[in-house]
């Protein structure tokens, strides 16, 4: 059978089961959208690259499927950089195709024409430059097998104009197979028995989990170890929703602007039992005050996570489900005895913790954004998925809105990019149409890519953006007033746009409260539209996130109220 | 403590793969002291010889981000082990006539070839471990030394692996 490369692309993507591709046409790849709308394959236009990773990602944590997206040459590949590094650092299974100049222009500086496999080398998971038409479906495979299996992450397949245009004799492929590329599911079995030994000696443990029980979809697995064992558990903010947050075990989120009770907790612990972490910066603060008399345990498919940033007692190379489910089995056979007695004293000093310093705000005249979000979850009833963008929203959102379920909480949490809020939103409502979807936002962030409001409209999606103005960059802010003397230098976001206004220029609806008491009707009158809607809460200017662990001081070292 | 460790690498004979690894060192700030590559017997396959220095935390890091990238095959940590290692280095020597007798008897002591003479220089192929090189070069050093090309370290193990 005769066929170009665009056709095969088109092939082999249904063969992966790709129903959706984010993306931005552009010379080099008319080729393959001309192919593309001969199927059934829907493409989301986004307003700029990064828009479309970003889309993508969203689509995949929501989804819980590979993302793709699709961009042009030159600066269209160079836009979706951000996207990429941030699909990165959060290893979310995202396939990029860029379009290329034809491979006898490559390195002649051609129109359009970026190193695109050079520059995106640091922040893929793989990446690769297809010569020839003859590699393109084994390629495509590769990356998709890449992608999703092991520690997932973005592959970006660079596509030469030419190799989708010449046409050749195509054998349909079977399954791949890289010779240098085989992870670890399977843990060792001798380690889960240390581990079994360690659980039930241990007076003060802890668990600690993070994204990689979320990727792995291993939130039933770690419910169940939580509490046969009675372990008190926290998460990073990769990991929120890993864990029912509801649970009277969950300790709230650990980390720069974690609860007091968990960054407490990680000082005191004798055993920190962590489970698809990379012990980030933002969790330790200063490494050597971290966990300083535990033993600590370490479970992550990675295995450059593990002893990369902290020293391990035992450090278990597998997946987190599987790693799990196993050690869950182990420990049924197991006496474990009266562990709410043995434990009680532990969860005593927790409790101790908690109702001395809790988290909170004080609600006066003018709306506190916490108070937004909280209403926000009260009114969901923690069901809606939260985007949110970065700064001081993302920290409000993950401390004030509750989740029991993964895949409900989807952030840029290793790359910090703002802008990431909105297009992630329209990825996870593409992915989950019957699902209430709420970008949770700053004024400043919500403006990095507001344009994707013009895709909100074209694909009609019913997305609702909460904006937490405050007319300033926030969390710099936050560190300037703290740590600058308050010196707000370039933090004022003055000029901006009625976001009212700017909703219905886009045809969205565009609703602002600016008392406590209009909050909970507006938000009513907002989430339950059937329309896309903008909030804009004019809330407390110069309001700080806490707990805050200044960057390099020990976990229990917080700044509190 | 840092310490020096010979990484014998096993990678897919592809273009970009010299760039991913030195891309890995110099992101995460690892030091590479040298490095050789070249094809094996499997034309698929290239061998890479990488010298590096490090703390051993530091090491077991670089080994396992490069086992981590596609393209790389496997990974032996030479050190501690028992291997053989090679370094080959050209040097050309000024060579004045009333040195050019006690040249000739160094390369003669070192074993070491002759392979290009003209009317002022000698070029000499030496080959032999670091020990060896620095020897040699030492030696020649008050004689004068115009210029030197060195390969880099290659090492094999010597159990039949």
């Amino acid at each position: 059978m005769k066929l170009t490369g665009a056709q095969i692309m088109m092939k082999v993507l249904k063969e992966e089961g790709v129903e959706i591709i984010f993306g931005y046409p552009g010379g080099v790849v008319i080729d393959i959208y001309d192919e593309m709308e001969r199927t059934d394959i829907r493409h989301v236009l986004v307003r700029q690259e990064a828009c479309a990773v970003h889309a993508a990602d969203g689509y995949a944590r929501a989804g819980n499927r590979v993302g793709v997206c699709l961009v042009t040459s030159g600066p269209g590949a160079t836009n979706t950089v951000t996207g990429i590094a941030s699909a990165y650092m959060d290893s979310i299974p995202v396939v990029i195709f860029t379009g290329q100049v034809p491979t006898h222009l490559i390195g002649n500086d051609a129109f359009q024409e970026v190193d695109t496999v050079g520059i995106t080398r640091p922040i893929t998971k793989h990446n690769y430059l297809v010569k020839r038409t003859e590699d393109l479906a084994k390629i495509i495979k590769e990356a998709f097998y890449l992608a999703s299996s092991g520690r997932p992450g973005p592959v970006l397949v660079d596509i030469p104009k030419d190799v989708s245009v010449n046409q050749i004799d195509y054998k349909p492929l079977e399954k791949v197979k890289l010779k240098s590329y085989s992870p670890t599911y399977s843990p060792n079995v001798k380690q889960l028995h240390q581990v079994v030994k360690m659980i039930k000696k241990a007076k003060k443990p802890i668990i600690f989990a993070g994204g990689g029980v979320i990727l792995s979809r291993a939130a039933n697995e770690l419910t169940e170890l939580a509490r046969k064992t009675q372990i008190p558990l926290t998460t990073s903010l990769m990991g929120l929703g890993g864990f029912p947050g509801s649970d009277p075990l969950w300790l709230g989120m650990v980390g720069m602007h974690g609860t007091y009770r968990s960054n407490m907790s990680i000082g005191e612990c004798d055993l920190l039992f962590g489970i698809g972490v990379r012990f980030d910066d933002r969790v330790t603060g200063r490494i050597d005050a971290f966990a300083p008399n535990a033993k600590i345990i370490h479970i992550d498919i990675d295995p450059t996570s593990i002893r990369k940033n902290i020293p391990v007692t035992v450090p278990i190379v597998g997946d987190c489900k599987v790693t799990l489910a196993h050690l869950n089995k182990l420990l049924d056979k197991e006496d474990l005895g009266d562990l709410k007695k043995t434990r009680k004293q532990w969860f005593d000093q927790i409790e101790h913790w908690q109702s001395t310093k809790p988290l909170a705000y004080e609600q006066k005249d003018v709306i506190k954004p916490q108070f937004v979000v909280e209403k926000l979850y009260e009114l969901t009833k923690g069901d809606a998925i939260i985007t949110t963008e970065v700064g001081q929203n993302q920290m409000w959102a993950a401390q004030y809105y509750h989740y029991d379920r993964p895949n409900h909480f989807i952030t840029s949490g290793g790359l910090g990019c703002m802008g990431f809020g909105l297009p992630a939103a329209i990825g996870a409502q593409l992915a989950c149409p019957d699902k209430l979807v709420v970008d949770i936002a700053g004024d400043g962030s919500i403006q990095m890519n507001i344009q994707e409001m013009a895709t909100v409209a074209q694909c009609n999606l019913p997305i609702k953006v909460v904006i937490l103005n405050n007319g300033y960059l926030g969390m710099v802010r936050q560190w300037q007033q703290l740590f600058f003397d308050k010196r707000y230098a370039s933090t004022c976001m003055e000029h901006a746009p009625d976001f009212v206004k700017l909703a219905e220029a886009y045809g969205a609806v565009g609703l602002r409260a600016t008392k406590p008491e209009e909050v909970e009707p507006l938000l009513k009158e907002g989430l339950f539209s059937k329309k896309a809607v903008i909030m804009d809460f004019v809330v407390e200017k110069e309001e700080c996130v806490y707990p805050m662990i200044p960057a390099g001081a020990a976990a229990t070292e917080m700044l509190l109220v | 403590m840092e310490e020096k460790h010979i990484l014998s690498i096993l990678v897919d004979n592809e273009p970009g793969v010299l760039s991913r690894i030195s891309g890995l060192f110099s992101g995460r700030g690892f030091n590479i002291e040298s490095l050789c590559v070249a094809e094996t017997m499997d034309p698929l396959i290239s061998r890479l010889t990488l010298v590096t220095t490090g703390e051993p935390p530091i090491i077991e890091q670089i080994e396992k981000q490069l086992n981590k990238l596609i393209n790389v095959i496997k990974v032996h940590d030479l050190t501690g082990k028992e291997y053989v290692q090679r370094e080959m280095a050209l040097i050309k020597v000024v060579a004045k006539p009333e040195h050019r007798a006690e040249i000739l008897r160094t390369v003669d002591i070192f074993r070491c070839k002759i392979v290009d003479v003209g009317p002022d220089h000698y070029t000499i192929e030496v080959t032999g471990d670091e020990g060896k090189l620095s020897a040699l070069l030492n030696l020649l050093k008050p004689i004068g030394i115009k210029e030197i090309a060195r390969t880099g370290m290659i090492a094999l193990f010597r159990d039949p692996k």
